[in-house]
């Protein structure tokens, strides 16, 4: 699959275009990622101490056994989140994507809770001057996992309006197969029909709804990867 | 000079010194084509004839069953493909889930040319049991691809048993007019340590290569038994027997027959010796290293495979940790693998994803010494702990073996 440039690619981004453009080929982590993994920021190493914190959240992705949870700290009053600290059972860029994401919602001050619900995967691997097309889903779960914090605080807050649902839409009755398998399955790789169906047996015993998943492979395609 | 510990031997060898040297002359002073009838082709001939004759030694075999090939995933798709199809449609192949990809894919490419394929489970150390071939056999199986040993966990199979087992079968099949079965073993893994005598093992095609026993890489031999219906699966100039068309691969011939010299020379005493440092590093990581699991047959195993899974962290981040103290060994992890799937082998041992995730492989080699051992685990327990002071998962070993205790081990049918 090609990738479209997009002018803001950094350097090292384009450096990284020269590896295979095949998307399973390329391996090759940044500077800035590499900086962050052998450095993590806000990496916690005894979660048993972490008893202050305005909301908490944890997200795994089961194709890939990855683990990511998430403290946040609010500034009620500005509604700016003040400190994000996290944990991970996962990769080199998981780690790398987790920590950077921590640097990016609480630098200046932290930032505002709703800029912090918008932050994009894309956002992230900006940020990191690119990663490897099949580490972008690691960049995810730690947006999933921040995401699932911020939800923890409002409810822990009493902000019943401000709870995000986690809308999920039943697309194969029969493989009980939810839109958000799919947007996973394609996160972790699975670009085609076929990919997507080894990973989530959608539509083989129910033909009919193969349009759609092909509707949604291309939409999520579209979210994660262009 | 920064630190360099090579503990990947079984992803690939060093090319000996005096491989290099004995291929040296083939490259641009006898450069001709074998098929060539002057002078400068002769030599190229001769050169290819006594690499033959040496390495038909080491097999036990005649110099005629022996193909020279582009590597060992080469001689694998010639065995499989080639005598698959020169049996009729809906023929039968058994296999086992641990094989390496060369014949897994394979398998499965065969199947959607329309043959039936079986793959065998394995025992929690990755044992493929003769019970389990003895059911799988049908009367249309004509094929039954078995590797000597993994390249993941060290295991190693009972090629021996098996292979006799299949030769008494056969005869009765005979009087039944039944095929015959045909016995291939992948041996890219086995062939810088064990015996290779296609008699003694009882097998009519057998594969290796030279990658991994410090010859060249991108050849590669495949043993064909006299008298077995194989097609070729490349046509063209009719080289190899017309199994393996293709100009030959002179300089790798001459590395790999070369190679195949020297490992064997010193056999006996460098296993020995590998072995020692195994057992060492196997127990050290058990005991230093927390939550750890040994991935493998204990005493069946490659004398130079460590393979244990590391719970609660994962592969990957351990291996660039690794990586940046100068220390070069693999990981069964989902996240380093193209297809981010964890390992097929740590999974076909009974083991969830998560121990799979922290599989870790060392393999040792000629340069490997105690040495080189003793700073890996000066290394090795720091770092384990501090990826593990950052993970939210806290697996128990009892979990572990529980799941794999629980794991159903079926045999897997493609039809
Ligand atoms: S965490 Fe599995 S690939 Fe990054």
């Amino acid at each position: 699959m090609k990738i479209k440039k997009t002018k803001s690619r950094s350097k090292a981004a384009q450096e990284i275009d020269l590896t295979p453009k095949d998307n399973k080929e390329s391996w090759v982590y940044s500077k800035t990622v590499k900086q962050h993994f052998f450095h993590p920021q806000n990496l916690v190493m005894d979660a048993s101490k972490i008893t202050d914190y305005d909301g908490l959240g944890m997200v795994g992705s089961p194709a890939c056994g990855d683990v990511m949870k998430v403290w946040i700290k609010v500034n009620k009053k500005e509604d700016r989140i003040t400190s994000m600290q996290w944990q991970t059972f996962g990769c080199g860029s998981a780690i790398g994507a987790t920590s950077m994401l921590s640097i990016m919602v609480t630098e200046n001050k932290g930032m505002k809770i709703n800029d912090a619900l918008k932050i994009k995967p894309q956002d992230i691997t900006k940020r990191l001057d690119g990663l490897p097309m099949r580490k972008i889903h690691c960049s995810v779960l730690g947006d999933k996992a921040l995401r699932s914090a911020i939800n923890n605080y409002f409810l822990k807050s009493g902000q019943k309006k401000r709870l995000i649902e986690e809308s999920k839409r039943l697309i194969d009755k029969i493989a009980k197969v939810t839109d958000s398998d799919i947007e996973e399955a394609v996160l972790d790789g699975a670009l085609t029909l076929e990919a997507v169906q080894k990973k989530t047996k959608v539509g083989i015993g129910n033909p009919s709804v193969i349009p759609e998943v092909k509707q949604l492979i291309r939409f999520y395609r579209e979210k994660y990867f262009n | 000079m920064p630190k360099s510990i090579y503990l990947d031997y079984a992803a690939t060898t060093p090319t000996d010194p005096r491989v290099v040297k004995a291929m040296q002359p083939y490259w641009s002073k006898n450069f001709g084509n074998p098929s060539s009838l002057y002078r400068l082709g002769r030599v190229s001939q001769q050169a290819i004839a006594q690499s033959r004759q040496l390495v038909a030694k080491f097999l036990g075999c005649q110099p005629e069953e022996i193909i020279f090939t582009g590597g060992g995933t080469a001689s694998i798709n010639l065995g499989l493909k080639g005598v698959l199809i020169a049996q009729e449609k809906n023929s039968h192949l058994i296999t086992s889930s641990i094989e390496h990809h060369a014949v897994l894919h394979t398998a499965e490419t065969l199947h959607h040319a329309g043959h039936k394929i079986s793959i065998l489970p394995v025992d929690k150390n990755g044992l493929v049991q003769l019970k389990n071939l003895e059911k799988a056999i049908e009367n249309k199986t004509v094929l039954v691809s078995i590797m000597m040993a993994n390249n993941e966990i060290g295991t190693l199979q009972p090629i021996q048993q098996l292979g006799t087992f299949i030769t008494k079968l056969n005869k009765q099949r005979l009087a039944k007019k039944l095929p015959r079965i045909y016995f291939h073993t992948d041996a890219c893994q086995a062939a810088g340590a064990l015996d290779l005598d296609v008699n003694k093992l009882h097998v009519d095609l057998l594969t290796l290569n030279g990658s991994k026993i410090y010859g060249p890489k991108g050849v590669g031999v495949l043993y064909v038994r006299r008298g077995t219906p194989i097609q070729a699966i490349l046509d063209g100039g009719g080289q190899e027997k017309n199994l393996r068309s293709g100009t030959e691969n002179v300089p790798g011939i001459v590395g790999l027959a070369t190679a195949l010299n020297l490992v064997n020379k010193n056999k006996i005493k460098e296993n020995i010796r590998l072995i020692k440092l195994r057992d060492w590093l196997i127990k050290q990581i058990l005991t230093k290293v927390p939550k750890t699991i040994l991935n493998g047959h204990p005493n069946y195993r490659l004398p130079n495979n460590v393979n244990v899974s590391v719970l609660d962290i994962e592969g990957e981040a351990l291996l660039l940790h690794l990586d940046q103290v100068g220390i070069q060994c693999s990981t069964g992890s989902a996240c380093t693998s193209t297809t981010l799937e964890p390992s097929h082998v740590i999974r076909a041992l009974g083991y969830p994803y998560e121990a799979a995730h922290g599989s870790m492989r060392f393999t040792l080699g000629k340069q490997t010494t105690q040495k080189d051992l003793k700073y890996l685990m000066s290394k090795l327990p720091p770092l384990v702990k501090k990826l593990r002071q950052g993970s939210p998962v806290n697996i128990q070993v009892q979990e572990i073996t529980q799941a794999v205790q629980d794991a159903p081990r079926k045999i897997k049918i493609l039809k």
